[in-house]
């Protein structure tokens, strides 16, 4: 009876528009790849050691994949698994952003306080930008002339002039940036910082800050409530904003800054990416090494899907 | 060769922040020379930079960090061998910078803060463990980056509660240290609800690597049956020997088996592998607790520059002791300040030499404002006043 009732809200939430959310497995250097018709795997191919951040070039022919421990991004046949090729990355490459030129990778280095661009059609590295300590988070402006590294440990925001590829400002934002997200026409930046546990938005035209988000989630000490990757439905109203080991994925009005809704998932979620009509969320729990469905409307969790050990990074492809 | 190297990469660092520094930092460290009783096993010698190599990581971490902002970072380490006198060093030190990291004797800690130099400094203790310097010996002017031995004992005891480890013995040392960490444990049982059945005191002075398979169950024998043996050998003297050669086949805790410690190899989790090879590419060698309170005080001092634009005491004290400071320590959850204490709050990692088991606190264990304070002395139990 239950399931029948589920089914049905599926059907009704997610059209015809056939695809698949790829999720990689951190601790078991592959990709498991979700059916976001079935919901279920519908494959998984080996990756290099440690893959953490993946994305897809703008025609989804091809998919990046940061293999950090081998210290390389890998790009991967997404028809067939099959590795084509190794980028050269810089060590330790852990989260990237694809530029909207679609031949440009802004590649954080974790161990080496720097920032990798790398021209995915030459293979070459053409610049290698000096940041905080262990980069992570990246971001592009739509526009494509700003790119964004925080790091982890100076806790900034830098940001770079991709036409220079030199830093033009330093924004200080609370401890552990981990991800960071143009948004509004690319007029605004967001920066979650898990230990400090906000979000803060700035201003793109001077890079100040207008805005903090906190989050309290009930029977959670606030120490754990640590705000990891967000994404932000069609309309740009609302934020869905993964809060780690509190378990939960937070639902914020994206114009007021308030926190409408929290969400449990399954535990430790980090990242998340949507389907191709968003109307459905997939979270990457990291701990519980599975994916939670969350239909967006509803704003209600509705399956979780087992992957391989510690999913990291989540990525969306169509397949028609 | 490690001091040439600290100020070789100094120089460096200088000359990359010279360019547009404003606010500009200088740390001192304190290596006072400890003389240590030998021990039967010359399985651990100690690294000769231990606590100077974690500062050296902070450093870097501070001086990266500082070039966004027009901060420089810089340090000087004293490292003193028998014979020489801590008050004169330190003395010395304190002339050149009211910001000193020291490894060093409760007493002799106690005597570099009342020094009239340190009257308006701030020092950071980066290795004794003693909670007489968190109670009432405590100074104003002394913030603690090492965890008291309490709040490694408390550790264990919510481990021994969480599992249902009611039946507990130990055997313990006639060093200081054990003697100090054998106290710490009957208190911090106490302060679970928990006891001992019974106490035996380590007093052999035959070489255990060749007798303890005899000798050891013998010992234990007469404890009967219980649920952990705990170890109180702070020194890492004879606890090895025990494992696995007590008379009835139960878990060893406390000073060796499962420990419970400030830092250790095997953390890998939190983002700490980061940490971890930063400080192992550096130094070829892994990051000891010692390390890690050094680092942290280092790191106190270099987050309390970048969020305040200053570099003077009163300023940097401040903002180090009051809500607005947290330290992001690579330990999962917000590292802050005790402000009755001057104690670093933070989680201790409950391991054994090949994983993390657990970390304090453990979940359950609750506390009406932040439950790290269940671990050492709370603020109704500490009678440091200098603080008031």
């Amino acid at each position: 009876m239950i399931r029948s009732v589920l089914i049905l809200s599926c059907l009704v939430t997610s059209p015809a528009q056939a695809g698949e959310i790829w999720v990689t497995n951190e601790k078991d250097d592959t990709v498991s790849v979700i059916s976001t018709e079935t919901l279920e795997v519908i494959q998984t191919y080996p990756t290099g050691e440690r893959p953490r951040g993946i994305t897809f070039s703008k025609d989804y022919s091809r998919v990046y994949i940061c293999a950090s421990d081998s210290d390389a991004v890998q790009v991967m046949d997404p028809n067939t698994g099959e590795i084509l090729h190794d980028l050269p990355s810089g060590e330790d490459p852990e989260q990237f952003v694809l530029h909207p030129n679609d031949r440009h990778l802004y590649i954080a280095n974790e161990d080496d306080a720097i920032t990798t661009v790398v021209d995915t059609e030459t293979r070459k590295v053409i610049a290698q930008i000096d940041v905080g300590v262990e980069p992570e988070g990246m971001a592009v402006s739509p526009d494509g002339a700003i790119a964004i590294t925080t790091s982890e440990t100076t806790n900034m925001a830098h940001w770079i002039d991709t036409e220079t590829q030199e830093l033009f400002a330093n924004t200080l934002v609370d401890s552990r940036p981990r991800h960071a997200e143009f948004v509004a026409g690319g007029t605004q930046l967001w920066v979650s910082s898990e230990i400090g546990g906000t979000i803060t938005i700035f201003d793109v035209a001077d890079q100040s800050e207008i805005g903090k988000i906190s989050f309290e989630v009930r029977g959670v000490h606030p120490d754990r409530v640590q705000p990891v990757g967000f994404e932000f439905t069609l309309d740009e109203k609302t934020a869905f904003v993964a809060l780690g080991p509190s378990n939960h994925i937070a639902v914020v009005n994206a114009e007021s800054f308030e926190v409408e809704d929290y969400i449990l998932v399954g535990r430790r979620v980090w990242h998340m990416d949507f389907n191709g009509d968003k109307s459905q969320l997939f979270t990457t729990n990291g701990v519980s090494g599975d994916v939670t469905v969350i239909d967006v409307a509803s704003r209600t969790a509705i399956k979780s899907i087992k992957v391989g050990r510690f999913p990291w990074g989540a990525a969306y492809r169509p397949t028609e | 060769m490690g001091k040439d190297l600290a100020y070789s990469v100094i120089a460096g660092l200088m000359i990359a922040a010279a360019a547009q520094a404003e606010v500009a930092l200088h740390v001192g460290y304190l290596s006072v020379y400890e003389d240590l009783p030998p021990t039967l096993s010359n399985l651990d010698p100690e690294p000769a930079d231990i606590g100077i190599a974690g500062a050296m990581t902070g450093l870097e971490d501070n001086s990266t960090t500082g070039r966004f902002l027009g901060h420089s970072y810089t340090l000087t380490t004293t490292i003193l061998e028998e014979g020489d006198d801590p008050l004169a060093a330190a003395a010395a030190l304190l002339d050149e910078t009211s910001f000193v990291i020291i490894d060093a004797s409760a007493d002799d800690l106690l005597a570099i803060a009342d020094l009239p130099q340190a009257a308006d400094a701030l020092l950071f203790n980066a290795a004794a463990d003693d909670v007489p310097l968190r109670d009432d010996a405590c100074r104003a002017n002394i913030l603690h980056t090492m965890p008291s031995v309490a709040m490694r004992t408390d550790a264990l005891a919510q481990m021994f509660l969480k599992r249902r480890w009611y039946d507990l013995v130990m055997i313990a040392g006639t060093h200081p240290q054990d003697t100090a960490y054998a106290d710490a444990m009957r208190h911090s049982l106490t302060k679970f609800g928990l006891e001992l059945a019974a106490e035996k005191t380590w007093a052999f002075d035959a070489d255990m690597r060749r007798a303890a398979a005899q000798e050891v169950p013998l010992f234990t024998q007469d404890f009967g049956d219980y649920d952990v043996m705990v170890i109180a050998d702070e020194l890492h003297d004879f606890g090895r020997y025990v494992l696995y050669n007590t008379w009835e086949p139960r878990p060893v805790a406390g000073s060796e088996g499962l420990t419970a410690v400030t830092w250790s190899p095997v953390i890998e989790q939190w983002g700490a592998a980061q940490l971890q090879s930063r400080f192992e590419d550096q130094n070829r060698r892994d990051m000891t607790g010692q390390d890690y309170a050094a680092w942290a005080a280092m790191r106190t001092l270099g987050e309390a520059v970048t969020r305040t634009d200053a570099a003077d005491v009163d300023t940097l004290r401040t903002y180090i002791l009051s809500d607005a400071f947290e330290l992001a320590g690579f330990k999962g959850r917000p590292l802050t300040y005790r402000d009755w204490n001057g104690q670093l709050r933070q989680p201790i990692a409950l391991a054994h030499p090949r994983a993390l088991v657990a970390q304090a606190p453990l979940e359950g264990f609750l506390h009406q404002t932040n439950e790290l304070d269940t671990l050492g002395l709370d603020r109704p139990e500490s009678d440091c006043e200098a603080f008031q």
